[in-house]
């Protein structure tokens, strides 16, 4: 998707057809011809990995969808009749189930790695935001998704979840009552949720195009967060990077199968295996475990609004992260204090997940303020003055010279 | 960077002597099940036919008086990776119950059971159970996924590779063979009975099995213990029938997937050898 293409066709179809449509000039310089860093290690190779799960994830679903019944009294049961009766019904639900934690595992090694080696800064400020409205589509496919199943904790989390509109002063219940399409989760929430959450992944899909765009105009990060700049600095995407992405994609996937063939439901809460009753309350309300960390950053604020003014600022201010970070060098590399800090932001994050599972009280409320607290002053307070204060280590002049800098 | 080691040691102590910390009193306190042996645990785990015959002869002559078990149909019996009937034993077992149907003028009747056929459901409705019991006795579809305990950290963990998935199966065994008298200053309620097991130690279900209350074909006792064994391994293959084929699958899976791996790894070094 950069520039013009020197891709020239023998077979004379292909040239017939490129006169026309230069799709496969477009095809030669994206994905073929295409410049990436020499030094890129495997952190770089999730991108794939997640473009992949997209597709997993919307083929198994789309054959779900045959099979499944967005109605208050059938979806349960439709859901079983899937595992029981479908031809290797129970391999498509399971792939769907797990692939979406799979899905989300990827995303949140991907924007480690980003928040690790500054992806996020000039010039791919657009391209890092194009990624947080991926996260966000992402998060809302995933639970309406889970909603879909009309398990317990199915309606349980579309009840809590949709609730934390009404916390809006003035018209929160009249949002509410307006997602619901009744006065209380019911068949019409569970029918809509069923339509977006068919069409929400084919947005998802568009703005991947849109990510994928913005990366190749600016070019990949690498490691050493300097920009390529000689031929000697940079290999094709193929082979090198397709083989590469190729090699722990199949990995990966050993990981995901693991999950899927021998403990499909280890990632789902046992509760989601009873139908869907109105009338008695789980003892405990758990989200899937991607959305652990948030669910404690809501409920360690004892205010239902600014909890929730909380939970939505603890994602949005990723959007804002290329100007809170006010250093000049890119990569956690050669910035020694950052990698510490960076390091307490992962076990804050991970810390703040575990805290989802436990009730709020006690010492876990106490925990989870310290680690909000955190979270947001990584961001807020860490980032800016970092940039100001940190002495960085001296940047190799070029990439080669960092990859064959003893050996040249 | 050297004053910053000493504090990020110190938060990583703290925050995993907090992990450490023993969860605060919950409110339905639920004693971990004993673990047992399950010939369907593990990455070549098969269901045990005998095992799930004797279980279903459990749930027809006990369970099945109480709880329905109504997204299961009678052909599931001779299912591969099921008890193991054949065709004609599942047919014989079907015509023994009766089904509601209609007639061809519509009037309604009651017929003898067919193959495809669910389970019929021991009443009417959900309200009509809870008239008779107090409460209505769950389906039995799903029981054995639908029932887990909490293992905590750092146990959970563990559990991802050693694979154990059974908490369902342990609980409903225990729980089916917990019943006690209740302790000293143990209130319970009116129709409740104490079980170890139940979250809470108050069940509305009587205990259900004694020793010698079901006559097994093959040889295996007929004890309290083993009858709570097979009818959790039963109501384990109800929940999940494809079990078997899974498993199987699954390691042809992973066979393929790791040989890719290890060719993919090759080629990729072979590509890079250039470059580096």
């Amino acid at each position: 998707m950069r520039g013009n293409s020197t891709y020239q066709p023998t077979n004379s179809v292909l040239q017939w057809l490129e006169k026309r449509l230069p799709i496969g000039g477009l095809v030669h310089s994206s994905f073929i011809a295409y410049p990436t860093p020499r030094n890129l290690n495997y952190w770089w190779t999730f991108g794939g990995i997640l473009s992949f799960m997209l597709g997993v994830q919307i083929i198994t679903g789309i054959i779900l969808a045959m099979h499944y019944t967005p109605h208050v009294d059938m979806a349960f049961r439709s859901v079983e009749a899937i595992m029981r009766d479908v031809n290797f019904g129970w391999l498509l639900r399971y792939l769907h189930a797990n692939g979406a934690a799979m899905f989300f595992l990827a995303v949140y090694i991907h924007m480690f790695r980003g928040l690790y080696y500054g992806s996020y800064k000039e010039p791919r400020e657009v391209l890092w935001i194009l990624g947080v409205i991926l996260y966000l589509l992402m998060m809302a496919t995933g639970f309406m998704g889970y909603v879909l199943v009309w398990g317990q904790m199915s309606f349980w989390a579309a009840t809590v979840i949709t609730n934390l509109f009404s916390a809006i002063p003035g018209v929160g219940d009249a949002i509410v009552t307006w997602l619901w399409g009744g006065y209380a989760v019911g068949n019409p929430t569970l029918n809509r949720f069923y339509s977006l959450h068919y069409l929400l992944p084919f947005v998802i899909a568009g703005v991947v195009v849109l990510h994928v765009w913005a990366l190749h105009v600016t070019g990949q990060n690498n490691p050493t967060g300097i920009e390529p700049k000689s031929d000697q600095d940079t290999v094709s995407f193929t082979p090198y990077a397709t083989i590469k992405d190729g090699f722990l994609m199949v990995c990966f996937c050993i990981l995901f199968a693991w999950f899927v063939f021998y403990i499909p439901n280890f990632l789902g809460h046992s509760d989601n295996y009873i139908p869907a009753n109105p009338a008695v309350t789980p003892s405990e309300i758990v989200p899937e475990w991607y959305y652990l960390p948030f669910y404690a950053i809501l409920r360690s604020i004892p205010n239902k609004l600014l909890g929730v003014i909380a939970l939505f600022g603890s994602i949005g201010i990723l959007a804002f992260l290329p100007w809170l970070d006010t250093s000049k060098v890119r990569s956690a590399r050669y910035r020694p204090l950052f990698r510490q800090f960076f390091w307490l932001f992962v076990i804050a994050a991970v810390g703040l997940g575990w805290l989802g599972t436990k009730p709020p009280e006690g010492i876990y409320v106490i925990l989870a303020r310290i680690l909000t607290f955190y979270y947001f002053a990584f961001f807020l307070i860490v980032l800016p003055l970092l940039g100001i204060f940190e002495k960085t280590k001296p940047l190799p002049n070029s990439i080669s010279e960092s990859v064959l800098g003893a050996k040249a | 960077m050297n004053i910053q080691r000493p504090i990020f040691a110190l938060v990583l102590a703290g925050s995993l002597a907090a992990m450490a910390l023993p969860a605060s009193a919950q409110l339905t306190e639920q004693v971990p099940p004993p673990r047992l042996k399950w010939s369907f645990a593990g990455p070549f785990g098969k269901y045990d036919q005998a095992q799930l015959q004797r279980g279903f002869k459990i749930y027809r002559e006990v369970c099945a008086n109480c709880h329905s078990m109504d997204m299961l149909s009678f052909r599931n019996l001779a299912d591969a990776g099921g008890p193991g009937f054949s065709e004609a034993q599942a047919e014989a077992v079907a015509a023994e119950y009766k089904v509601k149907d209609l007639d061809d003028l519509g009037n309604p009747i009651e017929r003898a059971g067919r193959l495809a056929d669910h389970f019929p459901a021991p009443f009417a409705n959900e309200l009509a159970a809870k008239a008779t019991h107090g409460v209505a006795p769950p389906d039995m579809s799903t029981l054995a996924k639908a029932r887990s305990y909490s293992r905590g950290f750092p146990w959970f963990v563990f559990d991802m590779v050693t694979q154990y998935q059974e908490h369902g199966p342990d609980y409903i065994a225990a729980y089916l063979n917990g019943y006690k008298d209740a302790p000293k200053g143990f209130v319970l309620p009116e129709g409740g009975h104490y079980n170890e097991y139940f979250p809470g130690h108050t069940t509305a279900m009587p205990p259900p099995l004694q020793a010698g209350q079901v006559t097994y074909d093959d040889a295996s006792p007929q004890t309290a213990e083993q009858y709570s064994k097979d009818a959790a391994a039963f109501l384990m293959w109800a929940a999940e029938p494809h079990l078997d084929a899974r498993k199987r699958i699954g390691f042809q899976v992973m066979i393929f997937l790791i040989v890719l791996a290890g060719l993919m790894y090759f080629t990729k070094k072979k590509v890079w050898s250039a470059v580096h």
